[in-house]
């Protein structure tokens, strides 16, 4: 985000500032990854673009082909390569010719960004089960005595309180699920934070990234889901006159619950960019030195707070998924205090 | 167009104030239960930031629709 100064000064030489075509610049995906703007030099790095077109097979080549003869810094004119052109009012990928068909599977930012995080956390979990294979029985060290808390927090805390009862072979049942909680709290936090960061793809604010994490969710919630879950929900403990009108909203309770989940992680993740970018676009909106005085302060405190939301919406994510799995795999006699 | 807007703003601002009386309440309640009884306090965050989230969820729905009226 610490590119918004400069990008602002180089939009101003040609048209007015518009803050909500920055902002939506910066939320949303695109077929580059642009870092700042330098006086006139845009720093990007172009990302492959990967196309299927039936018929014609794969075609894939660079994004800076789209702006193969130089930036042209005034006009917005299409820079076509083989019949395709970004579209500058959503940084979409489009055809020409809109009845040809395509199919893009192109890398685009935050499917870098997504790369680049699974890397960062291979690296950081890999080195970190070597040393506790390496140094077995001794003390953590390092990386292992910053991570060793967050994951027995979440074993203890998150799985242990909310997932009971055993397996058949009478493991406790917890232990199936740990791996996929561990695995999605560090997911959207190491995620939440590289978002953050200048320049960061905000790919926990893409609703396509959370959608596939409720599914996530959805799906571990109902592989080990037992009879008595699916019997609160096909014949709910309620006079059998009410069953018409429960058994319904069981049914799309089913859904809500990952679709609750989906749009959380979405809306907050995507409203701390936005209130961050459209504080700092006052500046530019105004034009004033005093204005950023106070508007930057107020910025790094709001930063400050993302943090916290970051870890925050990790956790919240990480408990409800718990919560959802337990009472898809707890026995007959318990129940939990929200009702559900 | 311009009436939608300002549905937009409002549908806004009547979000924030649910979700502030919501969550405001939660704050209220659970501080007031752990002074009461400190050594619950875990629990007591625990179940306060569940709710919270619930709140907020529906808060966010909300916002989502004023937020897709205002970009129409």
């Amino acid at each position: 985000m610490a590119q918004t100064p400069e990008e602002g000064h180089a939009a101003q030489a040609d048209k007015p500032f518009n803050i909500g075509e920055m902002i939506t610049h910066h939320v949303a995906d695109s077929h580059e990854w642009h870092f700042a703007t330098i006086g006139h030099t845009h720093v990007t790095l172009p990302l492959p673009v990967i196309l299927y077109i039936p018929g014609e097979g794969l075609e894939v080549f660079s994004s800076s082909r789209f702006h193969a003869e130089g930036h042209h810094e005034s006009g917005h004119e299409k820079h076509t390569y083989k019949g395709f052109y970004i579209d500058e009012a959503d940084g979409k990928l489009k055809a020409t010719d809109p009845s040809r068909k395509f199919y893009d599977f192109s890398i685009t930012k935050n499917v870098a960004s997504l790369f680049l995080s699974a890397i960062l956390l291979v690296v950081v979990f890999g080195s970190i089960a070597s040393a506790y294979k390496k140094r077995s029985g001794q003390a953590p060290k390092g990386l292992q005595s910053l991570f060793e808390p967050i994951v027995v927090f979440i074993r203890d805390d998150i799985a242990k309180a909310n997932i009971h009862g055993k397996d058949k072979h009478g493991h406790p049942m917890y232990e199936k699920f740990l791996p996929y909680l561990l695995t999605v709290f560090f997911f959207i936090w190491f995620n939440n934070l590289l978002g953050l960061l200048p320049g960061g793809a905000n790919v926990t604010g893409n609703i396509a990234v959370t959608l596939f994490l409720a599914v996530a969710t959805l799906i571990a919630t109902h592989i080990r889901s037992n009879r008595y879950y699916w019997g609160h929900i096909f014949a709910p403990p309620v006079p059998k006159a009410l069953w018409p009108i429960m058994i319904p909203i069981e049914l799309i309770g089913i859904l809500t619950k990952p679709f609750s989940l989906m749009i959380r992680l979405f809306a907050n993740i995507t409203a701390g960019h936005i209130i961050i970018l459209s504080l700092l676009g006052l500046i530019f909106m105004f034009r004033n030195v005093f204005v950023g005085g106070v508007v930057v302060p107020f910025v790094l405190f709001l930063n400050g707070i993302e943090l916290l939301v970051a870890v925050l919406q990790a956790y919240i994510f990480t408990l409800l998924s718990s919560m959802y799995i337990g009472s898809a795999v707890e026995g007959h006699e318990s129940h939990d205090d929200l009702g559900h | 167009m311009g009436t939608a807007i300002l549905g937009a703003g409002i549908g806004a601002g009547l979000v924030a104030l649910g979700a502030g009386l919501g969550i405001g309440r939660i704050g209220g309640s659970a501080t007031e239960a752990i002074a009461r009884q400190p050594e619950a306090s875990g629990k007591i965050q625990t179940a306060m930031i569940i709710s919270a989230a619930l709140i907020e969820g529906a808060a966010l729905f909300g916002l989502v629709i004023c937020f897709l009226i205002a970009t129409r």
